[in-house]
C-alpha cells in the first residue's frame, strides 16, 4: 500500500474536502448552473431552492431559523459584516454606546475589524486571557462596567484548540444591554453549537471538511439584530450581502454541515482517541500550551525543546504549524500564545498540530516519530542560537 | 432548456470545470507554509499571473476577491475615498448602491454615457472617482472608455471600470483602457460562481474592505477561494466566443415579430435587448420559460423582484422599459438554439399579441 504521504495534520488551517461534499456539488458546477436569482425561469428557481435546502442545513446545525442564516464568501467576510455592521449600524441609529470589547486571542480578522472601528470613532478594549486560554468571566464583567455596543469572543480558538464558555458570556453581555457576537468557524463540527442567548455567529465552510470561498452569518431575528451591510448591490441576502451566491459552494457547505451534525459525536470521539495516541506515542518532552479540559478533540498546541521552525525544515512529510495560516510565513511569535504568557522564546518552540476526520492511526504514529525525531536533532543544532 | 440568459451566469466551461476538480484536491491553505500550502500557494499565483496577462493588469495588480459586486465595492470604497464619486445612470447596483452620495452622469437614448455632461460634472468639483461600466449587463451598450480615461486625465480624476459584463465576450485590457481599475466576475466568463477580480493599475496598498489576515497583500482578508479561482483563470484563458452572428439572428428573428432591439449599434456581440410594445416583459419571460427558453427581464439580482430596469429608464425608453426582455447568448450556444427561440419568440409573439390586441366591438 501506498503510504500516505505527507501526513497533514493541520486542520485548523484548512480540511480536506469532504467526498460526500464534492459530490453534493457537482451538479451544481455543470448541468444545473443557473444563477439563484434569475426568478424568471426554471434553472434559476431549481438553483434557489438547492441554495434554500443548504441554508436549512446551516441553520440545523447551530439551532437557528434558516432565515436567520446570511450567506458569505467566509469567516473573515462574516466576522467583518457582523463586527462593522453591527457598529456603524447602531451608530447611525442614534446609539451612543461606543465600547466594542474583544479578547486578545482573536483571530486576526476580528481584532483588525475592531482596529478599524476604532479608526471611525469606536472605542476598543481588548481583554487579556488566562494562562489556559480562557477569558475570566470577571474581566469581561468589569470590561462591562461602561455601557457597551458589542463583545466578541471566539467559541474555539484557532491555535489552541480552547474553547470559551460563550453561553455564559453572552449571557453577562445581554445582561449589560450589549451584543454579543462569537467567531464559530473552529468550532462548528468540532463541538456542539447553540445560538441561544447570542446575538451574531460566523462559520467558515472550509474548516469543516467543506469548500473555500463560502462560510456564513448567523444573525438574530428576535429580537432582530440590526446591521449595516459591508457592500451593497443587487440586494441579496436582504440587502445584507451583495453579489450573487455561489450555488455549489453553498450546496457544499450545507452538505458538510449535515455530515457535521450526524457525525460529529463519532469524529470527535475517535480523533480524541487518537490525538492521545499521538501525544503517547512522543518520546521528546512537550509543554500543552492551553487548557487541556475546555479544548476541542482535534487540537495539540505543544512547545517543544527545540525551535519550531527547524523542526518543520526537518520534516518535510509531516505537515504542521506555527499558528495561525494567515499572514502566512509570518516568523513572528504567535500573539496568542504570548497572551497565554508564552515567551517569545516558548512561542518559537511551539507547533500547532490539528487532526480531523481523515487521520489515521497510521498518521498519528508517522506524526509522533517525525516530531521525537525532529526535535531531538533540532535540539543538538539549536545550542549555539539559542 | 435552452438557456439564453448567459449575461445572469454563464455554463461552466469543460476547462474551469477541469481546473476546479483539480483544485478541490489541492488540499493546503495557500497561506500554510508546509508542502501542501506551498501548493496551494503555487496555484494562486499562477491563477493571478493568468489574469494580470489576459487583461492587460500588473500581476501584484490582482486583487481576488468573492465575485464581481466586491470587487466593485472594494474599487468604490478605496479608489473613491475622500473623493467624489461620479456614476453612469446605468451602471450595475453594486456600483450603484456602493456610494450613497454618489453623482449621476446622464446617458443618451442609446444608453452611453453624455461626455459633455461628464466634463462638466469633472469641471464642477474635486477630485473624482469615476465609475462607467465596459458594457451594460441589460443592453450590452459599450461605453467609450478610451476617451472617459481621457477626460478623467485631464481633470485628475480616477477610473474604475465595471467589466464584469464585457470580460469573456470582447477583448478587454486594462492598460489600453487607460484605467485605474478593472472589476471581473468568475461565473460571467464561464467559471464557476465564487470567484471574481479586482484589477489595479497601481501595485500599491489600499484599504480592505474584508479585513482579515493579511491575504492578497492585505487587500483582501480570507482564505482565498482556491478552487473557485482555479476555475476563474481556466475560464479566463478560454479562446472568445464568436456569437455576433448567432446576435443579429436573434434579433432579425425578434424584428420580424414586431421587437425593437435597444442599446444602439455598439453592443457586446451577444447581448440583445428586445422590446415588444404593448407586452408586459414578465408575461414574455413566462411564456418563453414555458416553451423551454431561459431568458429574463434584466438583472437577475433584487432577489426574484421583477422591478422596472432603471437601465432602460436611464435610456429615456418610456412603456418599453417595462415590456424588453434580454437575450444572452452564453459561450456555447448553437445555431440550433438560436433556431429554436425564433420558433417560441414567434409563437410567444402572436399569442400575446392576440391576448393584449384591443378587443372587437
Amino acid at each position: 500500500m501506498r503510504p500516505n504521504r505527507p501526513v497533514y495534520l493541520d486542520n485548523q488551517a484548512t480540511t480536506p474536502m469532504d467526498p460526500r461534499v464534492l459530490e453534493a456539488m457537482l451538479p451544481w458546477f455543470t448541468e444545473r448552473f443557473g444563477n439563484p436569482h434569475s426568478a424568471e425561469h426554471s434553472m434559476g428557481l431549481e438553483a434557489e431552492a438547492a441554495v434554500e435546502t443548504a441554508r436549512g442545513e446551516i441553520a440545523a446545525l447551530i439551532g437557528a431559523e434558516a432565515r436567520e442564516i446570511v450567506l458569505t464568501s467566509g469567516a473573515t467576510e462574516s466576522n467583518n459584516i457582523a463586527i462593522k455592521g453591527a457598529a456603524r449600524f447602531a451608530s447611525t441609529a442614534g446609539n451612543e454606546r461606543r465600547r466594542l470589547i474583544t479578547v486578545a486571542t482573536e483571530h486576526k480578522c476580528v481584532l483588525e475589524s475592531v482596529g478599524d472601528l476604532v479608526a471611525e470613532g469606536f472605542e476598543a478594549v481588548v481583554l487579556p486571557v488566562q494562562s489556559d486560554g480562557r477569558l475570566d468571566p470577571a474581566v469581561l464583567a468589569e470590561a462591562l462596567a461602561v455601557p457597551t455596543l458589542l463583545v466578541s469572543v471566539m467559541t474555539v480558538n484557532n491555535e489552541t484548540g480552547v474553547i470559551q464558555d460563550v453561553a455564559g458570556l453572552a449571557a453577562m453581555a445581554r445582561a449589560a444591554g450589549a451584543l454579543f457576537h462569537t467567531d464559530a468557524a473552529q468550532a462548528a463540527g468540532k463541538i456542539a453549537i447553540d445560538v441561544t442567548g447570542i446575538d451574531l455567529l460566523s462559520l467558515s465552510g472550509h474548516k469543516l471538511y467543506g469548500p473555500k470561498g463560502v462560510g456564513a452569518l448567523y444573525v438574530r431575528r428576535r429580537p432582530r439584530v440590526r446591521l449595516a451591510a459591508l457592500f451593497s448591490g443587487g440586494g441579496q441576502e436582504r440587502g445584507l450581502r451583495a453579489g450573487t451566491l455561489a450555488t455549489p459552494l453553498i450546496v457544499g457547505f450545507g452538505e458538510a454541515c449535515r455530515l457535521a451534525r450526524a457525525e460529529m459525536a463519532e469524529d470527535e470521539a475517535r480523533i480524541a482517541g487518537l490525538r492521545q495516541r499521538l501525544l503517547d506515542g512522543l518520546s521528546t518532552p512537550v509543554t500543552i500550551n492551553g487548557s487541556w479540559r475546555d479544548r476541542v478533540a482535534g487540537n495539540l498546541n505543544l512547545t517543544f525543546e527545540a525551535p519550531a521552525l527547524e523542526m518543520l525544515r526537518l520534516m518535510p512529510d509531516l505537515c504542521v504549524s506555527t499558528g495561525s495560516a494567515c499572514s502566512s510565513a509570518a516568523i513572528e511569535p504567535s500573539y496568542v500564545l504570548r497572551a497565554l504568557g508564552l515567551d517569545n522564546r516558548a512561542a518559537q518552540r511551539t507547533l500547532r498540530i490539528g487532526l480531523g476526520r481523515f487521520t489515521s492511526p497510521a498518521d498519528v504514529d508517522f506524526a509522533a516519530e517525525a516530531l521525537s525525531e525532529a526535535a531531538y536533532a533540532a535540539t543538538s543544532t539549536a545550542g549555539a542560537e539559542f | 432548456m435552452i438557456y439564453l440568459d448567459a449575461n445572469a451566469t454563464e455554463p461552466l466551461r469543460p476547462e474551469a470545470r477541469a481546473a476546479v476538480i483539480e483544485a478541490l484536491d489541492v488540499p493546503g491553505n495557500p497561506a500554510s507554509i508546509h508542502g501542501p500550502g506551498r501548493a496551494a500557494r503555487r496555484l494562486l499565483e499562477a491563477c493571478r499571473r493568468v489574469v494580470a496577462e489576459r487583461f492587460a493588469a500588473p500581476v501584484g495588480g490582482v486583487v481576488f476577491t468573492s465575485g464581481g459586486t466586491e470587487a466593485d465595492a472594494l474599487a468604490v470604497a478605496s479608489l473613491g475615498l475622500g473623493r467624489r464619486v461620479l456614476v453612469g445612470a446605468t451602471e450595475h447596483d453594486a456600483v450603484r448602491a456602493a456610494r450613497r452620495d454618489h453623482e449621476v452622469i446622464l446617458v443618451d437614448a442609446d444608453g452611453v454615457a453624455d461626455l459633455t455632461a461628464l466634463e462638466r460634472l469633472l469641471g464642477a468639483g474635486g477630485p473624482a472617482l469615476v465609475c462607467l461600466m465596459l458594457a451594460n449587463n441589460e443592453t450590452g451598450t459599450l461605453q467609450p472608455i478610451r476617451d472617459v480615461a481621457a477626460l478623467c486625465r485631464r481633470f485628475g480624476a480616477r477610473l474604475h471600470v465595471d467589466a464584469v459584463p464585457a470580460a469573456g465576450r470582447i477583448a478587454v485590457d486594462l492598460a489600453a483602457l487607460g484605467a485605474d481599475s478593472l472589476a471581473l466576475s468568475g461565473h460571467k466568463i464561464g467559471g464557476p460562481k465564487g470567484a471574481g477580480a479586482l484589477l489595479l493599475a497601481d501595485e500599491g496598498h489600499l484599504a480592505p474592505l474584508i479585513a482579515g489576515g493579511g491575504q492578497e497583500r492585505g487587500r483582501r482578508g480570507g482564505t482565498p477561494a482556491l478552487p473557485a479561482i482555479a476555475g476563474f483563470a481556466a475560464a479566463v484563458r478560454c479562446p472568445l466566443p464568436d456569437l455576433i452572428a448567432l446576435r443579429d439572428e436573434v434579433e432579425r428573428a425578434a424584428v420580424a415579430q414586431g421587437a425593437v432591439v435597444l442599446g444602439g449599434a455598439d453592443r457586446l456581440p451577444n447581448t440583445s435587448c428586445l422590446a415588444l410594445p404593448g407586452v408586459r416583459a414578465e408575461t414574455q419571460v413566462i411564456v418563453l420559460d414555458l416553451a423551454g427558453v431561459a431568458v429574463s427581464a434584466g438583472s437577475a439580482c433584487s432577489s426574484g423582484k421583477v422591478s422596472r430596469s432603471h437601465v432602460l429608464d436611464a435610456m429615456g425608453c418610456g412603456a418599453l422599459a417595462g415590456e424588453a426582455i434580454r437575450v444572452s447568448l452564453p459561450w456555447n450556444a448553437t445555431a440550433a438554439d438560436v433556431a429554436a427561440f425564433a420558433v417560441a419568440y414567434a409563437a410567444m409573439a402572436a399569442r400575446l399579441r392576440l391576448a393584449t390586441a384591443p378587443r372587437a366591438a
